[in-house]
């Protein structure tokens, strides 16, 4: 095992989040009835010419601008030409020679250890179809031209990773970035983010590279790990045997946890790509490229060392909080509407607050669906009602109950805390007059404390707080308490 | 008045306005005449008689309510089969598409719609545009009118044979490298091929993307112009459609030439082996001076090598652009043991041998080792050919040349030398390669009674000036009122 080092490139091809499709004004919503989004241009009808989609182009230049590219000044459309039922004209149009993005990288880090990670390629290009296998009797192949036409962009990594554990940090991280500047869903299930992997293997301490395959078809994190994995092992294999690497696709068989081959380097397609002719090429002048640098939604590392430095949160609560673009959204929202409401409290203090109660309350109502997330209750809602926890109104736990009832009701916090005379006891007179109350009832208690067994202090909060059904302020009780048994 | 069928379409509109006949009467003389008259002549793949006498009974409709009427209200006009027709079957003279219906009209067929135009039927061409003859047809070829045993020229045989036999007053074609010029120069009309993008191709199913323009067919150089005015203007369709401003060709056509420098390359007359059309272009370039132009000597040195770049990077463009008709989502379907088969069996059966001949040479251009060596190098000579017209329009305004070096040559005679076939447009192919806009007129009659054609040159966006010289060579040869003696 020591004596071999894997060398691994990605290519991984994300949709974009454009509303219509890259050469036609189809919508891309996904679960729609079979050809429903379609028209002359997405079915490749003799006669119809693509037009380029503005806005799904300046996502890609935004994913290339995150992930450090240099914009192309001039880029062009290339034709790639092969047969298949899912591509309606005979070619898919992409990007082989002047892509739209070049020369990027992207910062990974794998126990404790940071990397960077060459990005060859970022090019824009449209998906295909998709073909139903064995759709009613028989065996037969429909084919639904829904996505047909939905932008991608294909991101190609210099072969700078060296293990499965390095492509999978590569691609977390990846989807991660895409994710948060809105280009990408993330929804490997849905088949939005999608990766091949190129691996290959060579003796340590050479140079050369030795003979790759192309691993298909690995649509999960797990699936990349353990088919890399698995890869690699059975090239080592091979080459333990004495035998030698072939260069082919194979595909990874999930079921049959293996990779097999699915076509030799003989049957490798030539695309005879060509410039497309029907598309004139694209052109970002500097200025456009700055503008479109400056309106960059923060990234996900920079928002966590944020967080971490004035919000007060630690590494582990920004990680958690930062998993999804709207929960990360949702937090910030929350935060700073608590610092506004609560009187003189620090950004950081609000910050802690809100991290904390969205952990251990909100989390677990919310629900993701690609880029999308539901809530519970909405952030300023919840900034309410930390705010009345801040003021006295009511404590901790209470707040907890009243949460459930928002998240059942829909009401306000301090609806809820009138309706249900949730206020905290406050009222000097009356908490006393309850502490009398149950050092009355309890004398043997009150002459153990005496005694000296201060510890049933406790006792008697948790009875004042059981007999004020948890309304009194539990400090108040506290010093009331003190100060009678204490009194001579 | 000229009498039926020869009224030009300023006479039919003039007529139909006036109330002097009603749009529907025109139409059905037209069409009972192509339907007498098209056996013989096989212009027309088919004749849609529901369609243009309801078209036209909308015009009369629009007559009767006072409606402002288009500049083509009531005019019949025929459609080459390669443009879309919405519900009207369009084939392109291939098996292949024998049975398609196409669910959208092309924007030229929009425009016409718009403008009062009455499409009377298909016309016939070379399969897929490919041709100079029209003897590619895969529903039998086109005879031209003027002696039924030459070939009406190609690929826009159809429509220029409709045209000039009185079928239609105009008609539509489509020119990559000389198809409308050259069945025009053959049947003894005007054709013009404007600049490229200036009308859209939306809807005209491509042969060569990058050289396919929607081109004017009539009888004379003022109904072209006017033809052309109604046809061209940017299309947010077409990503290769010029936004730029409309000429007003039909005015130009009254501007005469004086002052105008007219670009004669004189190697290329001097080498011409028909001494009538030698005769016949010469005295077209004598009137041209009469009425006040000067001739100018001007080289392109590098038009010799038009056929050969041609013939690569038209075919490259075609065996992509062909390769969607596969017998998956319409068209022919030949099936076949498994899917490599079915496209196989499709393609081999649905294309005829000249389309099956350019997309393997195509394929070829284009294959990995040999794009260099053909496509990109073609496409070099290609910048070379347009810099050499830019350099003679700095001493010329437009350029003159024969449109064919010989009349119509006779069916059969070339079908067994495509090269030689080949030869018969190298005239006409470099100003398409240049992108250019050109134009050709009738400019004499050989012994034999077939027509001559002149070809004229403008710099790209100057059709104006092509229809300003080209009607003074109509007003001096005077054959607008000669018409092919059998059909008279």
């Amino acid at each position: 095992m020591a004596g071999y080092e894997p060398v691994i490139g990605l290519e991984v091809h994300a949709q974009m989040r454009s509303r219509t499709k890259l050469f036609c004004g189809c919508p891309t919503d996904y679960g729609a009835p079979p050809n429903e989004h379609t028209c002359p241009v997405c079915l490749g009808l003799p006669g119809a010419l693509p037009v380029p989609n503005e806005k799904a182009i300046e996502l890609a230049v935004r994913a290339g601008l995150a992930l450090g590219c240099q914009v192309a000044p001039h880029s062009r459309f290339a034709r790639k030409n092969y047969f298949y039922p899912d591509l309606a004209k005979g070619y898919q149009i992409s990007q082989f020679e002047l892509p739209l993005n070049e020369k990027g990288h992207l910062d990974i880090e794998v126990e404790g250890e940071a990397k960077r990670i060459g990005i060859t390629r970022i090019h824009v290009e449209e998906d295909a179809a998709k073909n139903l296998h064995g759709i009613g009797s028989g065996a037969v192949t429909l084919v639904d031209f829904n996505r047909a036409g939905t932008p991608l962009i294909e991101i190609v990594s210099e072969p700078d990773l060296r293990g499965a554990d390095e492509a999978e940090a590569y691609l977390k991280k990846l989807r991660d970035i895409l994710m948060f500047i809105g280009v990408n869903d993330g929804n490997l299930e849905e088949g939005s983010f999608r990766c091949d992997a190129n691996v290959s293997i060579r003796p340590a301490g050479q140079t050369e590279l030795g003979t790759r395959a192309e691993l298909k078809n690995i649509n999960s994190f797990r699936f990349v790990k353990k088919a890399i994995e698995h890869e690699i092992a059975r090239q080592e294999g091979v080459l333990q045997g004495g035998g030698e690497v072939v260069q082919e696709t194979r595909t990874w068989l999930e079921a049959q946890n293996k990779t097999v081959s699915m076509r030799g380097k003989e049957e490798a397609h030539d695309y005879r790509y060509f410039p497309d002719p029907d598309l004139p090429p694209l052109a970002f002048d500097a200025k456009r490229i700055e503008a479109l640098r400056q309106a960059l939604p923060e990234l996900p590392e920079a928002k966590r060392a944020r967080w971490q430095k004035d919000l007060g949160l630690t590494e582990y609560d920004a990680g958690v909080l930062s998993a999804h673009p709207e929960v990360a959204k949702y937090f910030e929202a929350a935060a700073e509407a608590l610092a506004k409401r609560a009187d003189k409290m620090k950004a950081s203090e609000a910050g802690k607050k809100v991290g904390n109660f969205i952990q251990s309350e909100v989390l677990r109502h919310v629900s993701t669906d690609g880029l999308s997330a539901t809530f519970p209750v909405g952030p300023s809602a919840v900034a309410g009602l930390l705010a009345v926890v801040e003021d006295g109104t009511i404590n901790g736990k209470i707040a907890k109950k009243v949460f459930a009832t928002m998240v059942d009701t829909g009401k306000s916090a301090r609806a809820i805390i009138d309706e249900g005379g949730f206020a905290q006891v406050t009222d000097k007179g009356a908490i006393e007059d309850e502490v009398r109350r149950v050092l009355e009832a309890n004398p043997s208690q009150v002459q153990q404390y005496k005694g000296g067994k201060t510890g049933v202090l406790g006792f008697f909060v948790g009875q004042v707080m059981k007999a004020t059904q948890g309304a009194a302020n539990p400090k108040m009780v506290n010093e009331t308490l003190k100060r009678l048994l204490d009194a001579p | 008045m000229t009498s039926f069928p020869w009224q030009s379409a300023f006479e039919i509109r003039e007529q139909v306005i006036s109330g002097a006949m009603t749009a529907v009467d025109v139409t059905r003389a037209y069409l009972a005449r192509a339907e007498a008259l098209n056996p013989k002549l096989s212009c027309f793949l088919y004749l849609d008689h529901e369609g243009a006498l309801a078209a036209a009974a909308q015009v009369d409709r629009a007559r009767e309510v006072g409606e402002p009427l288009g500049p083509l209200a009531g005019v019949p006009v025929a459609i080459k089969d390669n443009l879309c027709t919405r519900g009207v079957r369009t084939t392109c003279a291939s098996k292949i598409l024998g049975n398609y219906i196409p669910p959208y009209d092309a924007h030229v067929v929009e425009a016409l719609r718009a403008s009062g135009a009455v499409i009377v039927g298909k016309t016939n061409l070379d399969e897929f545009a490919m041709g100079s003859s029209n003897e590619n047809s895969a529903f039998g070829n086109v005879h031209n009118p003027w002696n039924l045993d030459r070939a009406p020229g190609g690929s826009s045989g159809g429509s220029a044979c409709a045209t000039a036999a009185g079928l239609a007053p105009l008609a539509l074609g489509s020119d990559t490298g000389g198809s409308v010029r050259q069945p025009g120069a053959f049947c003894g009309i005007t054709a013009i091929k404007p600049t490229y993008g200036r009308v859209s191709r939306y809807g005209l199913i491509a042969f060569a993307s990058s050289l396919d323009q929607v081109g004017p067919m009539a009888r004379s150089v003022r109904e072209a112009s006017l033809l052309l005015e109604v046809i061209a203007g940017h299309d947010e369709r077409d990503a290769t459609s010029a936004d730029r401003e409309l000429g007003a060709y039909h005015a130009a056509c009254g501007r005469g030439v004086q002052g105008l420098r007219v670009g004669v390359v004189r190697a290329q007359l001097d080498q011409l082996q028909d001494p009538e059309v030698r005769g016949a272009v010469e005295a077209a370039l004598e009137s041209l001076e009469e009425q006040g132009a000067t001739l100018v000597d001007v080289a392109l040195a590098h038009a010799k090598h038009a056929v050969s770049v041609y013939y690569l990077i038209a075919p490259a463009e075609a065996s992509s652009n062909l390769a969607r008709f596969d017998g998956i989502r319409y068209g022919l379907r030949v099936s076949g043991e498994d899917l490599a088969d079915t496209y196989a069996r499709t393609r081999g059966q649905g294309f005829g041998p000249e389309v099956r001949r350019r997309i393997m040479l195509g394929t070829y251009a284009l294959s990995a080792g040999y794009y260099d060596a053909f496509y990109l190098r073609a496409q070099r000579v290609r910048t070379l050919i347009r810099r050499d017209y830019d350099a003679a329009f700095e001493s010329c305004d437009v350029l003159c040349t024969p449109t064919t070096p010989t009349p119509a040559f006779a069916l059969g005679e070339k079908t067994n030398d495509p090269l030689e076939m080949y030869l018969a447009d190298i005239f006409t192919l470099p100003p398409s390669l240049a992108g250019l806009p050109a134009l050709s007129t009738p400019c004499g009659l050989a012994a034999d009674g077939l027509p001559i054609g002149l070809q004229i040159v403008a710099p790209p966006f100057e059709e104006e000036k092509l229809c300003g010289a080209a009607q003074v060579v109509e007003d001096a040869c005077g054959l607008v009122t000669s018409h092919p003696p059998a059909f008279a």
